[in-house]
């Protein structure tokens, strides 16, 4: 059973169609890149998954249970959408720390809150907060900020912060952590460093989605990658047959203009 | 000058009033603010999901006979659209900043008594002049403040309430634990300038009486406490304003520098 099954999802904002027909899924412990130009709904189709956007039609399912369904209601109620959440965790773009917090608290935060709808939380207080606090510290260590814990997103690189962001969206332990152009705000030198966690989360088969514009990276991690264009899915399979030897016209346009950079 | 220990003493008296009436109007209107600002932002919209519904039977309606699909109408749409909280919150606002207050003192203070059965609400004397000042200057300020909240509020990234949302967070708990602070933050500087406003603005309650500090140095030129036609302390009252504003000042810069260590 797949861990995600995304169904004919279709959106449009307006009289704009940007999401058509889509429809892909994703085994437990694989990573799927996206890959297409600005404006091809590749950043839509990760916020439809987070419930940050409402698809017009078509149906989610997570381990098998459909989690959205465009024309149930039921599968879209506030309540009940803030738990579905917590199957995808995601990474944005701009990376969206909270400022007013140190890395760690950005990482603890979402759980220390959670943590309190817990029945035994009064009773057990101190230690369940303990635990949070160590298991953020673990994190900030996976990503190589042990020394950075107490600092203030301001007082971070751009790489530092998205790898914050990394630690803080792996806290809550999502079924699928989704990455919406990880390195697209960094310098070159800082995207190395993101893309060596994102490269060790996949060897520990973390079950990813990965929406990017690093061609090579895509074609190393990823174990499956989708092509998109216009809000449709052009193509997918292995990487190295879309990457390398597309068979549409249209892949082969977009990664020539790669190639040329 | 033995008229000084005498001068100091009565405004003294009233700088005392003028306190009093500010910091009754921040600690109401503070919070009342808020809400309302809330209020004006509010997207309910309790028309929508009966007329989409009512839009949707009437397609299948024309379907099921045949007949061509019609769009939507302009009065379908609007009251799709409709949306009362946000409306009337925007309605009061403009219509308390609109207008001035010294006139909004004068209908607080006098209006209720013409129209209620029984006289005025207000109890009599001081107290009341008190009272229905407080209540004309928190609801004034209030609708102030709702705006600068909702500048504050709208001025955080739309970004950091959706790393909320992907986390999980409540729509309160977001507020609480990620928009307050920033939003606070940017909202010291303008918060300032009306909090200093107010300070200044007290004096208009001597328009029913109220004997805050301009009052009491007015009266000395008026004739009181044995002086008449003392023009000075009138002057004086001044340097209350000046002195107390300064401390405010001060307060605003310290809340500043205290919020510094973020961005």
């Amino acid at each position: 059973m797949s861990v995600l099954e995304v169904r004919n999802i279709e959106k449009h904002f307006g009289a704009t169609r940007v999401l058509e027909d889509i429809s892909f899924s994703l085994e437990q412990g694989q990573a799927l890149a996206i890959i297409g130009s600005s404006g091809s709904g590749k950043t839509t189709l990760l916020r439809c998954l987070n419930f940050l956007e409402k698809p017009d039609r078509g149906t989610i399912s997570v381990n098998g249970d459909i989690i959205f369904d465009a024309g149930d209601p039921d599968t879209q109620k506030e309540s009940e959408v803030r738990k579905k959440r917590l199957h995808f965790g995601m990474v944005f773009q701009s990376f969206n720390l909270f400022p007013q917090y140190t890395a760690l608290k950005n990482v603890t935060l979402a759980k220390e809150l959670l943590a309190q709808e817990q029945p035994d939380f009064k009773a057990r207080k101190k230690e369940i907060l303990a635990q949070i606090q160590a298991d953020g510290e673990a994190l900030l260590e996976r990503m190589g900020l042990s020394d950075r814990a107490g600092h203030y997103p301001s007082q971070l690189s751009g790489g530092q912060q998205q790898r914050v962001a990394i630690a803080r969206a792996l806290a809550l332990q999502p079924d699928i952590l989704c990455f919406d152009e990880p390195t697209s705000a960094l310098d070159p030198e800082l995207t190395g460093e993101v893309l060596k966690v994102i490269r060790s989360l996949a060897e520990q088969k973390t079950t990813m989605i990965i929406v990017t514009h690093e061609m090579a990276f895509a074609r190393d991690v990823a174990d499956q990658v989708i092509f998109m264009d216009g809000g449709v899915i052009v193509e997918q399979g292995d990487p190295r047959q879309v990457i390398d030897h597309p068979r549409e016209e249209r892949t082969r346009q977009f990664l020539s203009r790669y190639a040329q950079g | 000058m033995d008229a000084l220990p005498v001068v100091i003493g009565a405004l003294n008296e009233g700088f005392l009033q003028t306190l009093k009436l500010f910091a009754v109007t921040l600690l109401g209107a503070l919070p009342l603010g808020l809400v309302i600002a809330f209020g004006t932002m509010s997207r309910l919209a309790p028309l929508a999901h009966p007329v989409q519904w009512w839009l949707r039977r009437r397609n299948q309606r024309a379907e099921a006979a045949g007949q061509p699909l019609r769009a939507p109408g302009p009065v379908a749409l609007a009251l799709i659209r409709f949306q009362p909280i946000r409306l009337l919150c925007r309605l009061v606002v403009w219509i308390i900043r609109g207008t001035p207050l010294m006139r909004q003192l004068l209908i607080i203070f006098y209006i209720p008594g013409y129209v209620l059965e029984g006289g005025s609400p207000w109890p009599s004397g001081e107290p009341g002049r008190f009272l229905a000042a407080a209540a004309a200057f928190i609801i004034n300020y209030a609708c102030y403040f709702s705006v600068i909240y909702r500048g504050g509020i709208e001025g955080v990234p739309r970004g950091q309430q959706e790393a909320g949302q992907v986390l999980g967070m409540t729509r309160g708990q977001i507020f609480r634990h990620i928009t307050l602070l920033q939003m606070i933050k940017r909202i010291v500087p303008p918060m300032s300038n009306e909090i200093i406003t107010l300070v200044k603005d007290t004096s208009l309650a001597r328009i029913i009486s109220f004997q805050e500090v301009i009052w009491a140095g007015y009266a000395f030129l008026k004739g009181s406490h044995g002086y008449s036609g003392l023009l000075w302390p009138l002057f004086f009252t001044g340097l209350y304003f000046l002195v107390f504003n300064g401390v405010l000042t001060l307060l605003f810069g310290w809340v500043e520098k205290k919020l510094s260590y973020f961005q």
